[in-house]
């Protein structure tokens, strides 16, 4: 069905690159929407039972995003290598 | 189509215009100027703060201080523990290197960020790399350090199959690469997104449809919360950058058992 939207759409190649592209980044996107959710809920949770911890745990929680996100991001750059 | 959005490609924003020096290695381009402008400006702003040395800082050294201070103790104390303190000028330098090397992002001259192409972020991993590969053969001797890299003490023994190939690729491979492409990818769709959001609102407000015309407040205001963003994205980029790069040398400076 993709190789048909695809040739309809003119180009096999071209329309195939796109498709995947979309297929790398939208796979690449929902385990760290997860991932983030958790380290945030997990920083929040801390940050109620301890109050006065907050400081690092507001780092530590920083730090696991970006560990998390890295991930996600790696799927963007691929989906605009493959679009060409 | 309505809107007749007319999106250039995105070589456009990575691609820039030689301004001397010719199209070989040593072309210049206005990102080059940047860089030279960032050196020229941290120079600068820590040559003024440090002149006078007064103990009570006032004025540009209260900020460098400040700065120093914060390096300290967020970055080195919490990862180096207090024979990191060593580190602080390289830390320091790393951390404003990348910070302003991201501003270029927001100011309205240029927008461009530096760190966007992938240049920059790759060579400060490389050198990342080679430093702490460095400080553990210093420090543990040549053998023991890959002894204790590959094989992690306190794990059974059948586990090493499985355990070694993991940490040799995960500590030699995976941490330069993911310190550079993480810097780079968060720049360059930091870039992206701001470049589609500005064409966007170009293109509805010199829309052929009027009806559309005041529509392109939506986007516009988007435009302007991005940006502001973008400056937290830059200053956390450059704050997670630095600290890998503290954890990385700690770990290699004594290893976790």
């Amino acid at each position: 069905m993709l190789v048909l939207a695809a040739q309809q759409a003119g180009e096999l190649a071209t329309g195939l690159k796109t498709v995947g592209a979309g297929i790398v980044y939208g796979g690449a996107a929902i385990g760290p929407g997860i991932g983030i959710g958790l380290v945030v809920a997990s920083a929040i949770e801390a940050m109620a039972r301890q109050p006065e911890a907050s400081g690092p745990v507001r780092t530590t929680m920083f730090l696991g995003i970006a560990f998390t996100e890295a991930l996600a991001l790696f799927g963007f750059v691929l989906a605009f290598l493959l679009k060409g | 189509m309505i809107l007749g959005l007319d999106f250039p490609p995105v070589s456009q924003l990575t691609t820039w215009k030689v301004l001397f020096g010719g199209t070989g290695l040593f072309g210049w381009t206005r990102v080059t100027v940047q860089i030279v402008l960032s050196v020229a400006i941290i120079l600068t702003f820590f040559f003024i703060a440090g002149r006078r040395k007064a103990l009570v800082p006032s004025g540009t050294q209260n900020i460098a201080e400040s700065a120093v201070d914060f390096i300290q103790d967020g970055i080195i104390l919490q990862s180096m523990g207090e024979e990191g303190l060593n580190w602080t000028p390289f830390m320091l330098t790393l951390f404003s290197f990348i910070l302003v090397l991201n501003l270029w992002e927001v100011l309205p001259a240029f927008q461009m960020p530096v760190t966007a192409h992938i240049a920059i972020p790759a060579e400060l991993a490389i050198l990342v790399w080679v430093l702490f590969n460095a400080v553990g053969i210093k420090s543990q001797g040549f053998l023991t350090y890959f002894k204790n890299m590959a094989f992690p003490p306190g794990v059974p023994w059948p586990l090493y199959i499985l355990v070694t190939p993991i940490e040799v690729v995960s500590t030699l491979f995976v941490r330069p690469l993911s310190l550079a492409v993480r810097l780079f990818a968060n720049m360059l769709a930091g870039h992206l997104l701001l470049a589609s959001f500005a064409v966007l609102s170009a293109a509805m407000f010199t829309a052929n449809a009027i009806y559309l015309r005041p529509f392109g407040i939506l986007p516009f205001g988007l435009l302007i919360a991005l940006t502001g963003f973008e400056v937290l994205v830059a200053f956390l980029q450059a704050f997670i950058f630095t600290i890998l790069a503290a954890v990385y040398i700690g770990l290699a400076m004594h290893p976790e058992h």
